[in-house]
């Protein structure tokens, strides 16, 4: 016997459910965005989802054209929903549980951006390899 | 013991990218219940921030809460909260043992005396001299008190070191008490729960290294950001209690279509916790998601507000025995009355004396 | 003692205590009413007692068109008043989860929506009396500090409870801590004032009507 044979329906008392308060939320953020170009995030975990209304979320949104992913401490899926400008950005840990499930208004998330730091310590990198290669330094 | 280094060399040394670095920032974010946006702001001062030294001890307790941490659903971001701070001294989780961790717990005390942060978990019973937990000879109370003196913070973690727990419950054998009961000048953090939600613990914690500072707390000592809203505030089946619609028992059609649990003996209404948000078990979900009402378990005196099982509108207590007890007593006394009142009639009608002729001419 | 605390006592101790002096009070008096009797008439009714009783607690229910209008306006909101709180009272599921644990027994509950309505209702024809009381000399006149003191004791509980189902201006705890405490101080104020009419009320109607019944002696 699976969950899927306990007969538990779940009756729909939402007559303005939090579906309709997220959406209309994420539409008012992405005109503002439009209007002056700020980014901003939504935490979907501080909200009080029923399993349902997350999948009518995930539904309605659905998949655009781009996804990423990221792989430090655990996977990240990133993707453009339906409706470019709102991503959809998920952060899991090693084991694969969600440690943050953003809403992200923005042309590009910003965790995909390379970050300076990351860019620097990259940079020394390739230029070892370089020196390892033709064992001689490279000028800079 | 040697100064901590800050959270950014360390990382470094263990090759963490910048953007894994934000990616945790990020879940912290979401972890201590903060706006998303403050990531940046967190991945700053936590660039910063040094390792603090921790202490942990552990009371009157059933080693609940640190399973509840250890068991905890995002291992990688809480090893790496853990490794955040130096966890100096905690008699379940450390490798040393006998004297060799009293004396770790010393020397930690002596070398970071007014900076280490103590974490408590587990009531502290008073009575008979503290003789009902002791560890290496001594008492909760005396060990409790040598510690929180060189503390520049404590943390009571689970119901039990913030509120008294179970250990309290009546008719509390042990006089069991809560750490605020005894420690009264320093800062102190109660997260309850029974056990508290991991990440809340987690998150306090990372708070405290990111700002340096415990954050807001309510009037029973609970960081607001995740004790500020009721569980009946946040829950799915909200919207049926507002209707009215209410499951009479845990098998008929109201619990399987999902209906309000409060006459089912639901606590959501007054209890304080981040529950129908945070959720358990890796967000897979809380109690009521699984058709059980909330039993209260991160409120003052929760074991002794009657049956789980008794709806907040009915009594606590048994009212319909005292109710029987008096209505014998009002009788007994209504039918006592009654027969004094008889008595004195027919008295006062025997007393009376027959009128005459002789009376009415007055002589 | 905090909120919690609070909250453990009124729905234990408090709610015994209250129990206690409200059905020993109410018993006590209920039945010495009752034992006081009247003296066994000798003469033969013309008419009959149990008959002239029954019917005028019936009828005194509908003496509206024979009253004044002021008599009409304290009549039709008195009415509206007790039938608001007593559906309010005995058909809001909550309620009925209190009786169920206290009786063993318990009955269908009303839709939110009529629950709504009954309160509402009650809430209003309660202000418009106490209005009434204040604005017409006659009834000022009338009116003693008991009349004021159970009027807040009878208008207290259904206000905090109208503010809990809906969580105004205070939080769930204390206005579940307020609604019960009010109740409380009803049950126990009950058989000291003339509240106690909620159970003498049928029996002094059968009497009025017995006595008017009774029209005279049969010949
Ligand atoms: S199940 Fe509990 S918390 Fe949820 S709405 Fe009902 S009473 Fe409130
Ligand atoms: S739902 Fe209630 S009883 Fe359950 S863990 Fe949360 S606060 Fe405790």
């Amino acid at each position: 016997m699976s969950l899927q044979d306990i007969h538990i329906r779940v009756a729909d008392a939402h007559t303005v459910g939090s579906l309709d308060a997220i959406l209309n939320e994420i539409a008012s953020r992405l005109h503002d965005f439009v209007d002056t170009g700020a980014t901003s995030l939504i935490d979907l975990k501080s909200l009080p989802f029923s399993a349902e209304e997350y999948e009518g979320l995930r539904a309605t949104l659905g998949r655009g054209e781009v996804t990423a992913r990221l792989d430090s401490i655990g996977d990240s899926e990133i993707y453009e929903t339906r409706f470019p400008g709102v991503w959809w950005v998920t952060h899991y840990n090693v084991e694969g549980d969600i440690v943050a499930d953003l809403i992200e208004i923005a042309s590009v998330p910003a965790i995909v951006h390379s970050q300076p730091e990351d860019i620097y310590v990259g940079l020394a990198r390739l230029r070892q390899t370089l020196t390892s290669v033709r064992g001689e330094p490279v000028e800079p | 013991m040697k100064e901590h280094e800050t959270l950014e060399q360390r990382l470094g040394e263990q090759g963490v990218s910048r953007r894994a670095f934000l990616k945790f920032c990020a879940a912290l974010a979401t972890m201590m219940a903060l706006p998303p946006s403050s990531a940046g702001a967190i991945a700053a001062a936590l660039s910063q921030a040094k390792r603090p030294s921790v202490i942990w001890l552990s009371f009157q307790e059933c080693t609940g809460c640190t399973e509840s941490l250890t068991r905890s659903h995002s291992p990688t971001l809480e090893s790496l909260i853990f490794d955040m701070i130096s966890l100096d001294y905690h008699h379940t989780l450390q490798a040393a043992s006998g004297h060799a961790a009293e004396q770790a717990r010393d020397e930690a005390m002596k070398a970071f005396y007014g900076k280490y942060l103590l974490l408590v978990d587990g009531s502290i019973p008073l009575k008979d001299g503290g003789v009902y937990s002791t560890i290496a000879g001594r008492t909760n109370l005396d060990m409790l008190e040598e510690a929180a003196k060189g503390a520049a913070a404590i943390v009571a973690v689970g119901s039990c070191a913030a509120f008294g727990g179970l250990p309290n419950a009546q008719p509390n054998p042990t006089g069991a008490v809560a750490v605020s009961d005894i420690v009264r000048d320093k800062p102190i953090v109660n997260i309850s729960g029974c056990p508290p939600i991991p990440s809340v613990i987690t998150g306090v914690l990372a708070h405290y290294l990111t700002f340096g500072e415990l954050p807001a707390l309510d009037e029973l000592g609970r960081p607001k950001a995740f004790y500020g809203e009721t569980i009946h505030d946040r829950c799915y089946r909200r919207p049926f209690y507002d209707q009215g619609k209410f499951a009479k028992t845990f098998d008929d059609e109201g619990a399987r279509n999902g209906w309000c649990l409060y006459e089912l003996g639901c606590k959501g209404p007054t209890t304080h916790n981040a529950c129908a948000t945070t959720k358990w078990n890796g967000g897979a979900g809380f109690p009521i998601e699984a058709g059980h009402g909330c039993i209260g378990c991160s409120e003052p005196k929760f074991w002794d507000a009657g049956s789980f099982y008794t709806p907040l509108s009915a009594p606590a207590a048994d009212v319909a025995a005292v109710a029987q007890v008096s209505m014998i007593a009002g009788a007994g006394a209504a039918v006592a009355m009654g027969a004094l009142d008889r008595a004195k009639k027919q008295k006062l009608q025997q007393s009376r004396e027959k009128l005459t002729v002789a009376d009415l001419k007055g002589d | 003692m905090d909120a919690q605390e609070l909250l453990i006592w009124v729905r234990g101790t408090g709610l015994q205590i209250a129990a206690a002096v409200f059905v020993l009070g109410m018993s006590y008096r209920m039945l010495h009413l009752l034992l006081i009797g009247r003296k066994k008439s000798l003469a033969e009714a013309r008419g009959s007692e149990w008959a002239g009783g029954l019917r005028t607690m019936w009828q005194r229910n509908f003496v509206l068109p024979r009253l004044s209008p002021r008599g009409r306006f304290t009549f039709v909101a008195g009415y509206v008043f007790h039938l608001g709180f007593f559906v309010t009272l005995f058909f809001l599921s909550q309620h009925i989860a209190l009786f169920r644990a206290v009786f063993g027994f318990g009955w269908p509950a009303l839709p939110r929506g009529a629950i709504d309505i009954s309160a509402v209702l009650a809430l209003a024809a309660m202000v418009a009396l106490l209005a009434h009381r204040l604005v017409d000399p006659v009834k000022r006149l009338l009116s003693d500090y008991q009349d004021y003191l159970t009027w807040a004791l009878s208008f207290l509980p259904l206000l905090t409870g109208f503010m809990l189902l809906r969580e105004i201006a205070f939080e769930y705890v204390t206005l579940l801590t307020l609604h019960i405490a009010s109740v409380e101080l009803l049950l126990i104020a009950a058989p000291f004032t003339n509240l106690a009419h909620m159970f003498s009320t049928f029996i002094s109607r059968w009497y009025n009507g017995a006595v008017m019944g009774f029209k005279g002696i049969q010949t």
